[in-house]
């Protein structure tokens, strides 16, 4: 399953319910979702405390367009639109955690 | 026809946003179309099947009575993440109708074995 | 691989019009094929050849419909939520007795239905919402 979340941590649940609810995979980052992954935030210690569950990719023009690609954690592989197909294609299923 | 897993998760209260009525059009037009179709509540979407819901004094259409009528289209398959009840002070008895709840990560290994899953 | 995509918000308002465009047009560029963009919820209102942004801004509806030009892509606007709206072709401005349309070139308007077959004819449907 690739779980696809679209929301700063801080502003809403989904991060956490996808962390919580699903069962690995991957997670793709993208629009606000992309603030989760940046270094010393909460997004980044919620992430860790999953570790090792998913993959963890973020959309690189969602993270450039914000000014934060460098403030990328550990772990994360930013993909541009490309990839994104790609990690839908390779995932039997996709969930946008809305 | 092909037949594939649908599963709707509703992750929002009704009435604030419209997604959950909407949701629930496609959920029928779903079951319409023969497919094996499921829903899951968790976070705010158990909001959804509270029961008593009075929406006079809002003047919006109360879609609870919908939730009732899922098993005459033959959805059966109504999933509540009991984590989320349980933050909200709620238990499945408070819900408008019979629904099987389960652990959260229950209900995403449910949501794993699907073919589509549409969240509004 | 056929996809299908599901567009939930508006234009402007949200980025996930945006997303969905730029997620459409790598489908295309990747060789894969689209079976069908299908719009609901507020994102119907993709569908309004009324829009007219400032010039620097992009025109997210004429980009729409642009691509579908380009690619012969089906898009699809759910009848019921565009009547809420406001968003009108033709026959639904005879059958409504409204005195205009709106529904801007590339579109048509259709039923829920057109949702789920995309779900089912698809190999992958992505949803881009709130």
């Amino acid at each position: 399953m690739l779980n696809i979340v679209n929301k700063s941590p801080l502003d809403r649940g989904s991060l956490d319910s996808c962390l919580q609810a699903a069962d690995g995979g991957a997670i793709l980052l993208i629009e606000d979702g992309v603030y989760g992954a940046t270094k010393g935030s909460v997004g980044e210690a919620k992430i860790k405390s999953a570790a090792g569950k998913f993959k963890l990719y973020a959309l690189a023009a969602d993270a450039e367009a914000r000014g934060i690609a460098d403030r990328m954690m550990d772990g994360v592989t930013l993909v541009d639109y490309n990839g994104f197909v790609d990690l839908v294609a390779e995932h039997k299923t996709c969930q946008s955690w809305l | 026809m092909t037949i594939k897993k649908f599963m709707f998760v509703n992750r929002k209260a009704p009435y604030g946003t419209v997604y959950a009525l909407e949701s629930l059009e496609v959920v029928l037009i779903a079951a319409a179309f023969e497919q094996d179709v499921s829903l899951a509540f968790l976070d705010d979407g158990v909001y959804q099947l509270k029961k008593g819901h009075s929406t006079k004094g809002i003047e919006m259409k109360a879609f609870e009575k919908t939730y009732g009528a899922l098993e005459d289209y033959d959805v059966t398959k109504l999933y509540v993440d009991e984590e989320s009840l349980a933050a909200r002070g709620l238990t499945a008895d408070d819900l408008c109708i019979p629904v099987e709840t389960m652990s959260r990560a229950a209900l995403g290994k449910m949501i794993e074995e699907q073919d589509v899953v549409l969240s509004f | 691989m056929k996809f299908s995509i599901l567009v939930s918000e508006g234009p402007y308002t949200h980025q996930a019009s945006d997303s969905a465009y730029q997620f459409a047009k790598a489908v295309l560029a990747k060789g894969h094929e689209i079976f069908r963009i299908f719009f609901y919820h507020d994102g119907v209102n993709n569908a309004t050849r009324l829009t007219t942004p400032p010039q620097d801004d992009r025109n997210i509806v004429s980009r729409w419909s642009k691509l579908a030009e380009e690619h012969k892509l089906d898009m699809v606007v759910c009848v019921a939520a565009a009547q809420r709206r406001g968003i009108v072709d033709e026959g639904e401005a005879k059958r409504n007795g409204k005195d205009a349309t709106n529904l801007a070139p590339g579109f048509r308007i259709s039923g829920l239905g057109q949702l789920v077959e995309a779900g089912i004819q698809s190999d992958r449907l992505v949803t881009f919402g709130d």
